[in-house]
Protein backbone atom coordinates (compact mmCIF):
# COMPACT_ATOMS: atom_id res chain seq x y z
CA UNK A 1 0.00 0.00 0.00
CA UNK A 2 2.85 2.39 0.59
CA UNK A 3 6.02 1.98 -1.32
CA UNK A 4 9.06 4.49 -0.46
CA UNK A 5 11.91 3.46 -3.14
CA UNK A 6 15.11 5.20 -3.14
CA UNK A 7 13.75 8.58 -2.06
CA UNK A 8 16.00 11.45 -1.40
CA UNK A 9 14.99 14.21 0.54
CA UNK A 10 17.34 17.95 0.46
CA UNK A 11 16.69 20.89 1.75
CA UNK A 12 19.15 23.41 0.74
CA UNK A 13 22.48 21.76 1.35
CA UNK A 14 20.81 19.54 3.69
CA UNK A 15 20.09 15.87 2.83
CA UNK A 16 17.39 14.82 5.49
CA UNK A 17 16.55 11.43 3.79
CA UNK A 18 19.09 9.75 1.80
CA UNK A 19 18.37 6.66 -0.35
CA UNK A 20 15.53 4.94 1.38
CA UNK A 21 13.54 1.67 0.13
CA UNK A 22 10.87 0.32 1.84
CA UNK A 23 7.13 -0.70 1.61
CA UNK A 24 4.32 -1.39 3.41
CA UNK A 25 1.79 -4.01 2.75
CA UNK A 26 -2.20 -4.02 2.86
CA UNK A 27 -3.06 -4.33 6.26
CA UNK A 28 -0.07 -4.45 8.12
CA UNK A 29 1.12 -1.93 11.20
CA UNK A 30 4.45 -1.26 10.44
CA UNK A 31 6.36 0.95 13.43
CA UNK A 32 8.91 3.86 12.14
CA UNK A 33 11.67 4.02 14.30
CA UNK A 34 14.68 6.31 14.82
CA UNK A 35 16.26 8.59 17.09
CA UNK A 36 14.92 12.48 16.81
CA UNK A 37 15.97 14.49 13.44
CA UNK A 38 16.49 11.23 11.69
CA UNK A 39 14.10 11.94 8.96
CA UNK A 40 10.51 10.24 10.26
CA UNK A 41 8.69 13.09 9.67
CA UNK A 42 10.60 14.15 6.63
CA UNK A 43 9.66 10.50 4.88
CA UNK A 44 6.37 10.89 6.39
CA UNK A 45 5.57 14.07 5.03
CA UNK A 46 6.28 12.82 1.55
CA UNK A 47 4.32 10.13 1.82
CA UNK A 48 1.25 12.25 2.79
CA UNK A 49 1.93 14.61 -0.14
CA UNK A 50 2.96 17.49 1.78
CA UNK A 51 5.89 17.86 -0.43
CA UNK A 52 7.71 15.51 -3.18
CA UNK A 53 11.14 13.45 -3.15
CA UNK A 54 14.27 15.29 -4.63
CA UNK A 55 15.01 11.96 -6.28
CA UNK A 56 13.69 8.33 -5.81
CA UNK A 57 9.64 7.20 -6.25
CA UNK A 58 6.49 7.22 -3.96
CA UNK A 59 3.48 5.11 -4.19
CA UNK A 60 -0.01 5.15 -2.01
CA UNK A 61 -1.88 2.91 -2.76
CA UNK A 62 -0.12 1.87 -5.95
CA UNK A 63 -0.06 6.09 -7.33
CA UNK A 64 1.81 8.68 -7.30
CA UNK A 65 1.55 11.38 -5.32
CA UNK A 66 2.75 13.53 -7.81
CA UNK A 67 0.45 12.73 -10.73
CA UNK A 68 -2.59 11.66 -8.76
CA UNK A 69 -2.32 13.69 -6.02
CA UNK A 70 -6.44 13.96 -5.04
CA UNK A 71 -6.52 10.00 -5.50
CA UNK A 72 -3.40 9.52 -3.20
CA UNK A 73 -4.49 12.16 -0.85
CA UNK A 74 -8.03 10.49 -0.13
CA UNK A 75 -6.65 7.25 0.44
CA UNK A 76 -4.55 8.87 3.00
CA UNK A 77 -5.12 9.84 6.75
CA UNK A 78 -2.18 12.20 8.36
CA UNK A 79 -1.40 12.91 11.70
CA UNK A 80 1.03 15.20 11.99
CA UNK A 81 3.37 15.72 14.88
CA UNK A 82 1.95 18.22 17.42
CA UNK A 83 -1.87 17.69 16.21
CA UNK A 84 -2.47 21.19 15.01
CA UNK A 85 -5.74 22.29 14.26
CA UNK A 86 -7.75 25.38 14.95
CA UNK A 87 -7.87 26.86 18.68
CA UNK A 88 -11.27 29.06 17.86
CA UNK A 89 -13.31 25.99 16.45
CA UNK A 90 -15.54 23.73 18.69
CA UNK A 91 -14.04 19.69 18.35
CA UNK A 92 -17.32 18.94 16.52
CA UNK A 93 -17.35 21.82 13.79
CA UNK A 94 -13.61 21.35 13.40
CA UNK A 95 -14.35 17.94 12.53
CA UNK A 96 -17.48 18.60 9.99
CA UNK A 97 -14.74 20.70 8.39
CA UNK A 98 -12.48 17.86 7.91
CA UNK A 99 -15.14 15.29 7.28
CA UNK A 100 -15.75 18.31 4.39
CA UNK A 101 -13.19 18.83 3.09
CA UNK A 102 -12.49 15.05 2.50
CA UNK A 103 -15.31 14.67 0.55
CA UNK A 104 -17.72 12.41 2.86
CA UNK A 105 -21.53 13.11 1.14
CA UNK A 106 -23.54 15.44 2.99
CA UNK A 107 -25.56 12.09 4.61
CA UNK A 108 -22.63 10.58 5.86
CA UNK A 109 -20.70 13.40 7.89
CA UNK A 110 -22.63 13.28 10.95
CA UNK A 111 -22.25 9.85 11.18
CA UNK A 112 -18.78 9.79 10.20
CA UNK A 113 -17.76 12.18 12.76
CA UNK A 114 -20.05 10.89 15.46
CA UNK A 115 -18.09 7.58 15.05
CA UNK A 116 -14.70 9.07 15.13
CA UNK A 117 -15.52 11.01 18.07
CA UNK A 118 -16.58 7.29 19.55
CA UNK A 119 -13.70 5.90 18.47
CA UNK A 120 -11.04 8.36 19.99
CA UNK A 121 -13.32 9.07 23.24
CA UNK A 122 -13.75 12.62 23.12
CA UNK A 123 -17.37 12.69 22.76
CA UNK A 124 -17.82 14.56 26.12
CA UNK A 125 -15.76 17.54 24.71
CA UNK A 126 -17.36 17.35 21.09
CA UNK A 127 -18.86 21.01 21.93
CA UNK A 128 -15.83 22.61 23.46
CA UNK A 129 -13.73 24.43 21.35
CA UNK A 130 -10.14 22.75 20.39
CA UNK A 131 -7.65 25.61 22.10
CA UNK A 132 -9.69 25.02 25.72
CA UNK A 133 -8.26 21.63 25.51
CA UNK A 134 -5.52 19.85 26.91
CA UNK A 135 -2.56 18.67 25.62
CA UNK A 136 -4.08 14.32 25.45
CA UNK A 137 -7.32 15.18 24.25
CA UNK A 138 -6.17 17.58 21.39
CA UNK A 139 -3.67 15.06 20.55
CA UNK A 140 -7.39 12.57 20.02
CA UNK A 141 -8.78 15.33 18.09
CA UNK A 142 -5.81 15.31 15.87
CA UNK A 143 -6.34 11.76 15.79
CA UNK A 144 -10.00 11.74 15.07
CA UNK A 145 -8.85 13.65 12.18
CA UNK A 146 -6.75 11.14 10.97
CA UNK A 147 -9.44 8.51 10.77
CA UNK A 148 -12.19 10.71 9.53
CA UNK A 149 -13.64 9.40 6.33
CA UNK A 150 -12.42 5.65 7.34
CA UNK A 151 -10.06 6.11 4.49
CA UNK A 152 -7.31 2.98 4.19
CA UNK A 153 -4.18 3.98 4.54
CA UNK A 154 -3.18 5.70 8.12
CA UNK A 155 0.21 8.11 8.59
CA UNK A 156 0.52 8.69 11.91
CA UNK A 157 3.81 10.60 13.07
CA UNK A 158 4.14 10.30 16.89
CA UNK A 159 0.84 9.79 17.84
CA UNK A 160 1.73 9.58 21.84
CA UNK A 161 3.70 12.08 22.44
CA UNK A 162 2.87 14.40 25.34
CA UNK A 163 0.20 11.68 26.34
CA UNK A 164 0.12 10.38 30.02
CA UNK A 165 0.55 7.01 30.39
CA UNK A 166 -3.49 6.11 30.38
CA UNK A 167 -3.84 7.70 27.43
CA UNK A 168 -1.07 6.06 25.94
CA UNK A 169 -2.70 2.78 26.50
CA UNK A 170 -5.65 4.01 24.73
CA UNK A 171 -4.36 5.25 21.51
CA UNK A 172 -2.35 2.15 21.51
CA UNK A 173 -5.61 0.08 21.78
CA UNK A 174 -7.19 2.22 19.17
CA UNK A 175 -4.29 1.48 16.33
CA UNK A 176 -3.54 -2.17 17.29
CA UNK A 177 -7.50 -2.30 16.97
CA UNK A 178 -6.95 -1.18 13.46
CA UNK A 179 -4.92 -4.21 12.44
CA UNK A 180 -5.46 -6.22 9.44
CA UNK A 181 -8.50 -3.74 7.80
CA UNK A 182 -6.10 -0.46 7.75
CA UNK A 183 -2.86 -0.37 6.80
CA UNK A 184 -0.36 2.12 9.24
CA UNK A 185 2.38 3.64 9.19
CA UNK A 186 3.52 4.53 13.04
CA UNK A 187 6.50 6.21 14.56
CA UNK A 188 7.71 6.66 17.75
CA UNK A 189 10.94 6.78 19.27
CA UNK A 190 9.51 4.58 22.35
CA UNK A 191 10.38 1.56 21.87
CA UNK A 192 8.04 -0.55 23.90
CA UNK A 193 5.62 1.18 22.00
CA UNK A 194 6.58 0.08 18.84
CA UNK A 195 7.03 -3.62 20.34
CA UNK A 196 3.13 -3.25 21.67
CA UNK A 197 1.79 -2.14 18.79
CA UNK A 198 3.34 -2.85 15.26
CA UNK A 199 3.73 -6.51 13.30
CA UNK A 200 7.36 -4.99 11.71
CA UNK A 201 9.92 -2.35 12.34
CA UNK A 202 11.32 0.04 9.87
CA UNK A 203 14.71 1.76 11.78
CA UNK A 204 16.35 4.96 10.49
CA UNK A 205 19.07 6.72 11.71
CA UNK A 206 20.70 9.54 10.13
CA UNK A 207 18.69 9.92 7.37
CA UNK A 208 19.39 6.14 5.99
CA UNK A 209 17.41 3.06 6.82
CA UNK A 210 19.57 1.12 9.24
CA UNK A 211 17.20 -2.04 10.06
CA UNK A 212 13.57 -3.62 9.02
CA UNK A 213 12.26 -6.34 10.30
CA UNK A 214 9.69 -7.99 13.24
CA UNK A 215 11.52 -7.31 16.61
CA UNK A 216 12.32 -10.62 17.43
CA UNK A 217 14.16 -11.17 13.63
CA UNK A 218 16.35 -7.77 14.54
CA UNK A 219 17.00 -8.71 17.85
CA UNK A 220 18.04 -12.21 16.74
CA UNK A 221 20.34 -10.43 13.95
CA UNK A 222 22.28 -8.51 16.24
CA UNK A 223 22.04 -11.16 18.90
CA UNK A 224 20.57 -9.08 21.27
CA UNK A 225 17.41 -10.08 23.26
CA UNK A 226 15.86 -6.29 24.28
CA UNK A 227 14.69 -4.04 21.49
CA UNK A 228 16.40 -1.05 23.41
CA UNK A 229 19.27 -2.85 22.68
CA UNK A 230 19.12 -3.62 19.18
CA UNK A 231 17.81 -0.05 18.55
CA UNK A 232 20.96 1.86 20.64
CA UNK A 233 23.41 -0.73 18.45
CA UNK A 234 21.39 0.09 14.66
CA UNK A 235 21.33 4.02 15.54
CA UNK A 236 24.70 4.28 16.24
CA UNK A 237 27.07 6.03 13.64
CA UNK B 1 -14.25 25.93 -1.66
CA UNK B 2 -17.55 26.82 0.12
CA UNK B 3 -16.42 24.25 3.35
CA UNK B 4 -13.19 26.31 3.45
CA UNK B 5 -15.33 29.53 2.79
CA UNK B 6 -17.58 28.98 5.56
CA UNK B 7 -14.83 27.79 8.22
CA UNK B 8 -13.18 30.95 7.67
CA UNK B 9 -16.92 32.90 8.24
CA UNK B 10 -17.01 30.78 11.42
CA UNK B 11 -13.65 32.08 12.50
CA UNK B 12 -14.20 36.27 11.48
CA UNK B 13 -17.95 36.07 12.84
CA UNK B 14 -16.56 34.20 16.40
CA UNK B 15 -13.02 36.90 16.77
CA UNK B 16 -13.15 39.89 17.88
CA UNK B 17 -11.37 41.13 15.30
CA UNK B 18 -13.88 41.01 12.72
CA UNK B 19 -15.93 43.34 15.43
CA UNK B 20 -13.40 45.75 16.19
CA UNK B 21 -12.63 46.71 12.39
CA UNK B 22 -15.92 46.64 11.43
CA UNK B 23 -16.95 48.98 14.91
CA UNK B 24 -14.31 51.20 13.98
CA UNK B 25 -14.75 51.29 9.84
CA UNK B 26 -18.33 52.19 10.83
CA UNK B 27 -18.12 54.95 13.56
CA UNK B 28 -15.39 56.95 11.35
CA UNK B 29 -17.70 55.87 7.91
CA UNK B 30 -20.51 57.85 10.52
CA UNK B 31 -18.06 60.40 11.09
CA UNK B 32 -16.66 61.09 8.09
CA UNK B 33 -20.40 61.03 6.30
CA UNK B 34 -21.73 63.86 9.04
CA UNK B 35 -18.69 66.23 8.34
CA UNK B 36 -18.90 65.91 4.62
CA UNK B 37 -22.74 66.23 4.53
CA UNK B 38 -21.61 69.61 6.99
CA UNK B 39 -20.22 70.59 4.57
CA UNK B 40 -21.86 69.85 1.52
CA UNK B 41 -25.28 71.75 3.89
CA UNK B 42 -23.04 74.74 4.89
CA UNK B 43 -21.06 75.62 1.36
CA UNK B 44 -23.91 73.85 -1.31
CA UNK B 45 -24.08 74.99 -4.74
CA UNK B 46 -22.73 71.42 -5.82
CA UNK B 47 -24.67 68.93 -7.36
CA UNK B 48 -25.36 65.36 -4.76
CA UNK B 49 -23.35 63.28 -6.52
CA UNK B 50 -20.24 65.32 -6.43
CA UNK B 51 -20.52 67.05 -3.51
CA UNK B 52 -21.72 64.87 -1.27
CA UNK B 53 -21.02 61.24 -2.26
CA UNK B 54 -17.84 61.79 -3.96
CA UNK B 55 -15.89 62.87 -0.90
CA UNK B 56 -17.87 60.21 0.76
CA UNK B 57 -16.38 57.15 -1.35
CA UNK B 58 -13.59 59.37 -1.69
CA UNK B 59 -13.33 59.14 2.77
CA UNK B 60 -14.35 55.35 2.83
CA UNK B 61 -11.97 53.76 -0.02
CA UNK B 62 -8.50 55.43 2.77
CA UNK B 63 -10.37 53.85 5.29
CA UNK B 64 -10.49 50.43 3.55
CA UNK B 65 -6.71 50.67 3.08
CA UNK B 66 -6.36 50.56 6.45
CA UNK B 67 -8.68 48.29 7.29
CA UNK B 68 -8.39 45.42 4.76
CA UNK B 69 -5.12 44.61 5.26
CA UNK B 70 -5.70 43.82 9.07
CA UNK B 71 -8.53 41.36 7.75
CA UNK B 72 -6.48 39.41 5.34
CA UNK B 73 -3.15 38.98 7.18
CA UNK B 74 -4.18 36.25 9.14
CA UNK B 75 -5.73 34.28 6.42
CA UNK B 76 -3.02 31.58 5.45
CA UNK B 77 -0.25 32.97 8.09
CA UNK B 78 -2.03 31.95 11.09
CA UNK B 79 -2.84 28.33 9.01
CA UNK B 80 1.30 28.27 8.35
CA UNK B 81 1.77 29.19 12.50
CA UNK B 82 -0.41 27.19 13.35
CA UNK B 83 0.63 23.88 11.18
CA UNK B 84 -2.77 23.51 9.70
CA UNK B 85 -1.44 24.32 6.12
CA UNK B 86 0.08 21.19 5.81
CA UNK B 87 -2.36 19.55 7.14
CA UNK B 88 -4.92 20.99 4.74
CA UNK B 89 -2.65 20.04 1.73
CA UNK B 90 -3.22 16.38 3.03
CA UNK B 91 -6.91 16.64 2.31
CA UNK B 92 -8.13 15.83 -1.13
CA UNK B 93 -8.82 19.80 -1.59
CA UNK B 94 -7.02 21.62 -4.53
CA UNK B 95 -5.16 24.58 -3.69
CA UNK B 96 -7.10 26.59 -6.06
CA UNK B 97 -10.51 25.59 -4.06
CA UNK B 98 -8.46 26.68 -0.54
CA UNK B 99 -7.65 30.17 -1.82
CA UNK B 100 -10.81 31.10 -3.68
CA UNK B 101 -12.36 29.75 -0.59
CA UNK B 102 -10.86 32.03 1.62
CA UNK B 103 -10.97 34.84 -0.79
CA UNK B 104 -15.04 34.16 -0.75
CA UNK B 105 -15.06 34.38 3.32
CA UNK B 106 -13.30 38.19 2.36
CA UNK B 107 -15.77 38.97 0.20
CA UNK B 108 -18.62 38.31 2.05
CA UNK B 109 -16.93 39.84 5.05
CA UNK B 110 -16.57 43.15 3.33
CA UNK B 111 -19.60 43.05 2.25
CA UNK B 112 -21.07 43.02 5.63
CA UNK B 113 -18.92 46.04 6.83
CA UNK B 114 -20.16 48.05 3.73
CA UNK B 115 -23.67 47.27 3.86
CA UNK B 116 -24.32 49.35 7.01
CA UNK B 117 -23.03 52.15 5.71
CA UNK B 118 -26.32 52.05 2.99
CA UNK B 119 -27.69 54.06 5.91
CA UNK B 120 -26.75 56.94 4.99
CA UNK B 121 -28.33 57.57 1.90
CA UNK B 122 -31.45 55.62 3.01
CA UNK B 123 -31.55 58.38 5.47
CA UNK B 124 -30.97 61.31 3.51
CA UNK B 125 -33.62 60.46 0.90
CA UNK B 126 -35.86 61.16 3.38
CA UNK B 127 -35.22 64.56 3.26
CA UNK B 128 -34.16 65.11 -0.50
CA UNK B 129 -34.52 62.18 -3.19
CA UNK B 130 -30.70 60.29 -4.23
CA UNK B 131 -29.87 59.27 -7.23
CA UNK B 132 -29.51 56.07 -6.47
CA UNK B 133 -27.70 54.53 -10.13
CA UNK B 134 -24.81 56.65 -9.54
CA UNK B 135 -24.66 55.60 -5.82
CA UNK B 136 -24.71 52.36 -7.12
CA UNK B 137 -21.54 52.88 -9.53
CA UNK B 138 -19.74 54.11 -6.47
CA UNK B 139 -20.44 51.06 -3.95
CA UNK B 140 -19.23 48.78 -6.92
CA UNK B 141 -16.15 50.33 -7.63
CA UNK B 142 -15.92 50.57 -3.47
CA UNK B 143 -16.13 46.82 -3.11
CA UNK B 144 -13.99 45.79 -6.67
CA UNK B 145 -11.25 48.09 -5.11
CA UNK B 146 -11.88 46.41 -1.67
CA UNK B 147 -11.62 42.99 -3.20
CA UNK B 148 -8.44 44.03 -4.52
CA UNK B 149 -7.14 44.78 -1.39
CA UNK B 150 -7.79 41.52 0.03
CA UNK B 151 -6.43 39.76 -3.04
CA UNK B 152 -3.13 41.34 -2.26
CA UNK B 153 -3.50 40.64 1.26
CA UNK B 154 -4.29 37.30 0.83
CA UNK B 155 -1.09 36.48 -1.20
CA UNK B 156 1.18 38.49 1.31
CA UNK B 157 -0.25 36.46 3.55
CA UNK B 158 0.46 32.88 2.09
CA UNK B 159 4.55 33.95 1.85
CA UNK B 160 4.84 34.44 5.73
CA UNK B 161 4.18 32.29 8.68
CA UNK B 162 4.38 35.92 10.54
CA UNK B 163 0.77 38.06 10.65
CA UNK B 164 1.97 41.14 11.46
CA UNK B 165 4.83 40.86 8.25
CA UNK B 166 2.01 40.06 5.93
CA UNK B 167 -0.30 42.89 6.65
CA UNK B 168 3.10 45.35 6.74
CA UNK B 169 3.48 44.19 3.59
CA UNK B 170 0.22 44.39 2.03
CA UNK B 171 -0.07 48.44 3.19
CA UNK B 172 3.46 48.64 1.40
CA UNK B 173 2.38 47.18 -1.90
CA UNK B 174 -1.04 49.19 -1.91
CA UNK B 175 0.56 52.57 -0.64
CA UNK B 176 2.52 51.81 -3.88
CA UNK B 177 0.06 51.30 -5.99
CA UNK B 178 -1.62 54.55 -4.29
CA UNK B 179 1.31 57.17 -4.86
CA UNK B 180 3.10 56.07 -8.15
CA UNK B 181 0.71 58.75 -9.79
CA UNK B 182 1.51 61.29 -6.72
CA UNK B 183 4.16 63.78 -9.06
CA UNK B 184 3.32 63.62 -12.00
CA UNK B 185 5.87 65.87 -13.02
CA UNK B 186 8.75 63.61 -11.69
CA UNK B 187 8.07 61.28 -14.65
CA UNK B 188 8.78 61.67 -18.04
CA UNK B 189 5.79 62.47 -20.57
CA UNK B 190 6.24 58.63 -22.18
CA UNK B 191 5.87 56.60 -18.92
CA UNK B 192 2.89 58.72 -17.35
CA UNK B 193 0.44 56.97 -19.03
CA UNK B 194 2.00 53.00 -18.33
CA UNK B 195 2.14 54.37 -14.19
CA UNK B 196 -1.47 56.04 -14.49
CA UNK B 197 -2.93 52.75 -16.45
CA UNK B 198 -0.91 50.58 -12.91
CA UNK B 199 -2.56 53.11 -10.10
CA UNK B 200 -4.93 50.98 -8.91
CA UNK B 201 -6.46 54.17 -6.52
CA UNK B 202 -6.66 56.47 -10.41
CA UNK B 203 -9.34 54.02 -11.10
CA UNK B 204 -11.63 54.92 -8.46
CA UNK B 205 -11.96 58.15 -9.67
CA UNK B 206 -15.00 57.20 -12.21
CA UNK B 207 -16.70 55.34 -9.93
CA UNK B 208 -16.23 57.94 -7.46
CA UNK B 209 -18.23 60.20 -9.58
CA UNK B 210 -20.93 58.18 -10.14
CA UNK B 211 -19.95 56.52 -13.53
CA UNK B 212 -18.74 52.60 -14.50
CA UNK B 213 -16.22 52.47 -16.83
CA UNK B 214 -15.70 48.91 -18.11
CA UNK B 215 -11.91 49.64 -18.20
CA UNK B 216 -11.62 50.57 -14.43
CA UNK B 217 -13.97 47.15 -13.64
CA UNK B 218 -11.34 44.77 -16.16
CA UNK B 219 -8.17 46.49 -14.05
CA UNK B 220 -9.89 46.25 -11.08
CA UNK B 221 -10.75 42.31 -11.57
CA UNK B 222 -7.57 41.43 -13.25
CA UNK B 223 -5.14 42.60 -10.05
CA UNK B 224 -7.63 40.85 -7.75
CA UNK B 225 -7.30 37.57 -9.96
CA UNK B 226 -3.13 38.13 -10.46
CA UNK B 227 -2.54 38.13 -7.05
CA UNK B 228 -4.96 35.07 -6.47
CA UNK B 229 -2.97 33.34 -9.14
CA UNK B 230 0.43 34.46 -7.23
CA UNK B 231 -0.58 32.68 -4.22
CA UNK B 232 -0.74 29.61 -6.15
CA UNK B 233 2.59 29.95 -7.50
CA UNK B 234 3.55 31.15 -4.47
CA UNK B 235 2.05 27.23 -2.75
CA UNK B 236 3.59 25.49 -5.65
CA UNK B 237 7.60 26.59 -5.43
CA UNK B 238 7.17 26.36 -1.86
CA UNK B 239 6.00 22.64 -2.06
CA UNK B 240 8.47 21.60 -4.64
CA UNK B 241 11.10 23.26 -2.42
CA UNK B 242 9.73 21.47 0.43
CA UNK B 243 9.01 24.22 3.09
CA UNK B 244 6.02 24.47 4.89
Amino acid sequence: MLAVRDVTKRFGSIEAVAGISFTVGRGEIVGFLGPNGAGKTTTMRMLAGIFPPSSGSVRVAGRDPLLDPLACRRAVGYFPEQAPSYPELTVRGYLGFVAKLKRLPRAARSEAVARVLAACGIEDVAHRRVGTLSKGYRQRVGLAQALCGDPPILILDEPTIGLDPAQVVEIRQLVRGLRGHRTVLFSSHILSEVEAVCDRVVVIARGRIVGEGTPAELGARLGRERLEDVFLDLVRP
Amino acid sequence: MFAVAAKELTLYFTSLLFYALATVFLVLAGFLFYTNLDFYVRFGGMNLVLGLWQYQFHDMRQLLLVLVPLLTMRLFAEERRLGTLELLWTYPVRDVELVAGKFLACLVVLAAILLPTLAYPLLLDRFQPVAWGPLFAGYLGLFLLAAAFAACGLFLSALTDSQLVAGASAYGVLLFFWIITWNEAAVSEGRLPVLRAFSLFDRFQVFMRGGIDTRDVAYLVLFATAFLAFTLLAFDTRRWRGLR
